[in-house]
């Protein structure tokens, strides 16, 4: 006889009771490095296996890559990255008084280009800006996220935080039905982690390509048969404000790899 | 060309078992895929990689339409000799892509 059978019934008991009930507070927060495999976390955590890393050397290129009629580089007017750049995506999305209202990495950067450089913004999940914004973010890996603490900002986190609670499609789901009531349970075969965008442009194994969060959040909208914002638009970034300021002193890990 | 990773240990005793592990940017078409006019789109994948250590094949590997885009590749070997390890991938386009690692064996 085995002795399984005698520990079954606690087994039960232990699956029964294990996360997923109530939303994630301040301590029990996790990233969705925490939900993943050994392996995709072991692929992730090695800078020769993680495929993102592809990503942040072509952005380390086209850094330096002069472009535009102004015929600049980033590296002409930031240096070097490492240091000038250390620490700056932990800040995004952020306050951009040009606009008035919050803007993220992707649309920073094409803002650069377009009034320093003089060139022709990149396209939404062009391969270019994706590897700028991995390139930039892998600069504050570690490092903890700051997004949360501007007064100016305020408003937007608030539209964001209504937007995640906002119940939508055809399946009448809000991103806290999953992210908060039922993180660590499964939909399908995967794991529902709790909604902490430290990792991104990420690469997704799904995927098979480096991706951006508004990418991701395209899929949950069209997973509940919502019609998805459009790319850019002011409602996508208000979400990502929300989601970093929650994720408010987690560390980033871009380029973080998911499943 | 392609982007490539290598991570080759830098120094090995004489006798030690070492593992390489590569990733290479590739999209591998598999060819079985529509483009948005509805036609196929013509197989593009790495369907060869060799491994030489000092000129001497140590590792190769035959790559098909089911293997991931960015393919990881990862093998061990035994250090015999200070040299260059040359690992190179061969795709439908018929292009070579050549990398060298230098070890040094104490």
């Amino acid at each position: 006889m085995s002795v399984w059978p005698r520990f079954l019934p606690l087994l039960t008991l232990l699956i029964v009771a294990g996360p997923g009930t109530g939303s994630a507070e301040a301590d029990d927060r996790r990233s969705g490095f925490d939900f993943m495999g050994p392996q995709t976390q072991a692929m992730q955590s090695d800078d020769t296996s993680n495929p993102g890393m592809l990503a942040v050397l072509e952005g380390e290129e086209l850094w330096n890559r002069k472009a535009g009629a102004a015929d600049k580089s980033c590296a002409d007017c930031h240096g070097d990255a490492t240091r000038s750049m250390r620490g700056v995506a932990a800040h995004y999305p952020a306050f951009d008084t040009g606009t008035g209202g919050p803007i993220n990495l992707d649309q920073r950067i094409n803002l650069c280009r377009e009034n320093k450089q003089e060139a022709e913004p990149f396209p939404w999940e062009s391969e270019e800006i994706l590897a700028l914004s991995a390139f930039v973010g892998h600069q504050s890996r570690g490092m903890p996220v700051q997004v949360g603490d501007d007064s100016r900002l305020a408003g937007f986190i608030k539209q964001g935080d209504d937007a995640f609670h906002q119940k939508q499609g055809q399946l009448n789901f809000s991103c806290a039905d999953c992210h908060d009531a039922n993180w660590g349970k499964h939909l399908g075969g995967s794991v529902i982690p709790q909604a902490h965008a430290t990792g991104y442009p990420i690469y997704r194994l799904e995927w098979q390509s480096v991706g951006s969060l508004q990418r991701r959040l395209r899929n949950c909208m069209s997973g509940v048969r919502a019609e998805p914002y459009s790319y850019g638009s002011p409602e996508f970034v208000e979400l990502e404000l929300y989601l970093m300021s929650r994720s408010r002193g987690m560390a980033v890990e871009t380029p973080a790899v998911r499943p | 060309m392609a982007r490539t990773l290598i991570n080759v240990p830098p120094t090995a005793k004489r006798g030690e078992v070492i593992e390489i592990k590569t990733l290479i940017s590739h999209p591998m078409e598999t060819g079985f895929r529509t483009g948005p006019d509805g036609a196929l789109i013509p197989r593009d994948i790495i369907h060869r990689f060799v491994c030489t250590y000092n000129g001497e094949e140590i590792f190769s590997a035959d790559l098909f339409p089911a293997i991931t885009a960015n393919p990881f590749i990862t093998f061990t070997t035994v250090a015999t000799e200070s040299g260059e390890l040359a690992l190179s991938w061969t795709d439908d386009k018929g292009q070579t892509q050549t990398e060298t690692a230098k070890i040094t064996v104490e």
